[in-house]
């Protein structure tokens, strides 16, 4: 128990804690942003897995990792304006065509990756540039704060700048507030002209972009390659994680943490004598658990306001 | 009175007609789907092998090669049939709950345990209890977002997902640490001793096809001619109008989704007594998926089932006989169910056409009626 206590209060800890966090807060923010304008986004598992696959081809073709970085936000942002376009031109299920786009993932890239390199589990076979750590000049010298959040690879700076961005575009921006206000009621925003449709376009497009960027984490810094079922439920995990934070950045920041938390919990406990398979399950349980417990307490807080209504209506 | 009459009946036979023309459409976009589905699969073929012609031969006519390769996709339509059952009835209720996927595989472990707990027993018995394990497990995989539903509110679509992939390392735990058969080189349970039977010699078809013919036809019954039946269906259509017309639904839509998994559990024990005989699986066959695109191709008919799992197993089977002549691996099926999914779920796609189908016809029945008059 000891040593529990010993492997909480390390830097290690937190740091991996945080870099477990990272493609879960990415996928937060692009489910957040979908809920916004009034989408529930099940495909974000399905996108992140493409993202994955293509960040890591493009990276490995081009050898520049940027273009393997802006490969996965494009592929990413085609498949959320597609699911949109399907949603708004074609009138089809959001959850069925989510389905069918996260089906296709799980096949899809494992097809393209046995097509590009012989191999159906792994792409270790491409020599890929990886995404590079940042030091952070004067707070890698702090000591225990430095070791947390110092040598973090750059795209955990740029999650967590994107809490403040996309906090910053949806409350306190025009353009935030026909969002917002098309997610809210469609019906009131179209009768003062603001175009449902194209709200729905540019949000996803945003939810897109992040989802890539989860994507890309994925297979350029959580890990060196792609690996054939990555992410592993990371999406829907974001998805429980935007909910639990109540589709608002920093709430999808925190909760994000904590699923963060539960999913380093699985990796760094496997020492201490539990099987491990017991321990993989950690994740999972606790998304079950927690978004439970969030649900049940947004149900009641719905019964009580309208009991009051109803109070009210009757006095 | 005898010109109302006239126009009464005219108007049911207005109505009767619409219908007709409803039904046309429907059959038609999932026909069409279909090719449209096939039609980018074999581009995609043309586009990466020196050969298509060849390639696509043997995708389309693989299967029909000898009696072993056709009963394959007769063996692998059964399971399919099971989850294409399971999703079916879950997905009547309009509760995106996937436990069908997890019930199967946990099934099938729940019917090896149960076999290999009781192993002096005579056949019959061991068979018995191996399949109700399997029924039991599903019905607990399926409870368990139903309930989490019903009394905090959760989305069973997220717990049943993450519920899925904590029972892979469940299963993965049993078999590694419980009922692994040390002797074997293998990572395998020791043998169960339920052995089936075949149905065909030649080939490996086992008794669960009659078990899952029997079932759909049970399923057809419940869901289109019992009062529950009727039931699930409105409650499925509209939860609100289900309440009001006094159907109890919370009890409704959680029995859709215990059985449903429940028929995917039994399919999990059904396919272990009928194909092997030790426990081997390591990760989810994902027939559970796969009872999605057949419940949408079937159009929620459980008549319907058996025959959309047997094209999809036809596919299926067709791609691994191309697999293993070609380079081209047998993945390419997801790109088929993503576009058959996808057209089917679009409502708009021909809705068009059908929009000026009926108006056309409700025209002319208003132009004959201005003459009768």
């Amino acid at each position: 128990m000891n040593q529990f206590f010993a492997t909480f209060l390390s830097a290690g800890f937190w740091y991996g804690v945080i870099r477990c966090a990272t493609p879960i807060l990415f996928g937060a923010l692009a489910a957040l942003m979908s809920r916004r304008c009034g989408v529930t986004n099940m495909a974000i598992e399905g996108i992140m897995m493409f993202g994955a696959l293509v960040a890591v081809i493009g990276s490995a073709l081009s050898q520049n990792v940027w273009i393997g970085l802006l490969c996965s936000i494009v592929i990413a942002v085609v498949i959320s304006l597609g699911l949109t376009m399907f949603k708004i031109r074609m009138q089809a299920d959001e959850i069925m065509s989510a389905i069918a786009i996260n089906l296709f993932a799980t096949g899809g890239t494992v097809f393209v990756l046995y097509m590009i390199t012989g191999e159906k589990s792994n792409s270790s076979k491409l020599a890929n540039p990886v995404l590079p750590r940042i030091d952070i000049p004067i707070l890698k010298d702090i000591p225990f704060i430095g070791e947390v959040f110092s040598g973090q690879n750059i795209l955990v700076y740029v999650a967590i700048a994107a809490v403040f961005v996309i906090y910053y575009l949806l409350f306190k921006t025009p353009l935030g507030l026909r969002i917002r206000s098309v997610g809210g009621n469609p019906n009131a925003a179209e009768s003062v002209g603001v175009s449902v449709q194209k709200m729905q376009y540019i949000a996803m497009g945003i939810s897109g972009v992040l989802s890539g960027l989860a994507g890309a984490f994925m297979s350029l810094a959580y890990m060196n390659m792609f690996t054939a079922g990555m992410t592993a439920g990371r999406g829907y995990i974001a998805l429980a994680a935007s909910n639990l934070g109540g589709a608002h950045p920093i709430g999808a920041l925190l909760a994000s943490l904590l699923f963060g938390l539960f999913d380093f919990l699985s990796n760094s406990m496997q020492q201490m004598g539990i099987a491990p398979e017991l321990i993989q399950m950690t994740p999972y349980l606790a998304t079950v658990i927690l978004y439970s417990i969030y649900s049940y307490m947004k149900m009641t807080e719905k019964r009580r306001k309208n009991k009051k209504l109803a109070k009210g209506k009757a006095a | 009175m005898t010109t109302k009459k006239v126009t009464e009946h005219s108007q049911d036979e207005l109505r009767s007609q619409i219908m007709r023309i409803e039904f046309f459409f429907e059959f038609l976009r999932t026909v069409l789907s279909i090719v449209i589905a096939l039609g980018i699969v074999l581009v995609i073929v043309a586009f990466i092998t020196d050969d298509p012609l060849k390639a696509i031969q043997t995708l389309l006519m693989g299967p029909l090669k000898s009696v072993r390769v056709f009963g394959n996709v007769i063996e692998l339509a059964i399971p399919l049939t099971f989850c294409g059952l399971a999703i079916t009835v879950i997905f009547s209720s309009n509760r995106f709950n996937m436990a069908a996927d997890g019930a199967f595989f946990v099934g099938g472990l729940a019917g090896a345990c149960a076999a290999l707990a009781v192993p002096d027993a005579p056949f019959m018995v061991k068979l018995f209890v191996g399949l109700s394990a399997g029924f039991g497990t599903g019905m607990i995989i399926g409870l368990i977002p139903a309930l989490l539903n019903r009394f905090f509110g959760a989305w069973e679509l997220i717990t049943s997902l993450m519920m899925n992939y904590a029972y892979g390392f469940f299963v993965r735990y049993v078999l590694n640490r419980v009922i692994r058969n040390k002797d074997s080189i293998s990572i395998e349970s020791h043998p169960f001793n339920v052995d089936m039977g075949k149905l065909f010699t030649g080939t490996r078809i086992h008794y669960g096809l009659i078990i899952v013919l029997v079932l759909a036809v049970l399923v057809y019954v419940f869901m289109y001619k019992t009062r529950w039946g009727y039931a699930l269906r409105v409650t499925g259509k509209s939860e609100k109008y289900a309440t009001y017309s006094g159907i109890k639904t919370g009890i409704v839509i959680l029995g859709a989704q215990v059985m449903g998994a429940a028929i995917a559990g039994l399919g999990g024990a059904v396919e272990m007594f009928g194909l092997y005989q030790t426990f081997r699986w390591t990760a989810s066959q994902g027939y559970g998926f796969d009872g999605i695109i057949i419940s949408t191709l079937a159009r929620n008919n459980p008549l319907f089932v058996p025959i959309s799992a047997f094209f999809l197993s036809y596919l299926r089977i067709g791609a691994d006989v191309l697999n293993r002549s070609s380079d081209i691996p047998a993945e390419l099926m997801s790109a088929i169910q993503a576009v058959i999914i996808l057209l089917i779920a679009a409502k708009a796609f021909l809705s068009g056409y059908k929009q000026k189908a009926i108006v056309k016809q409700s025209q002319k029945f208003a132009a004959q009626g201005g003459e009768a008059e």
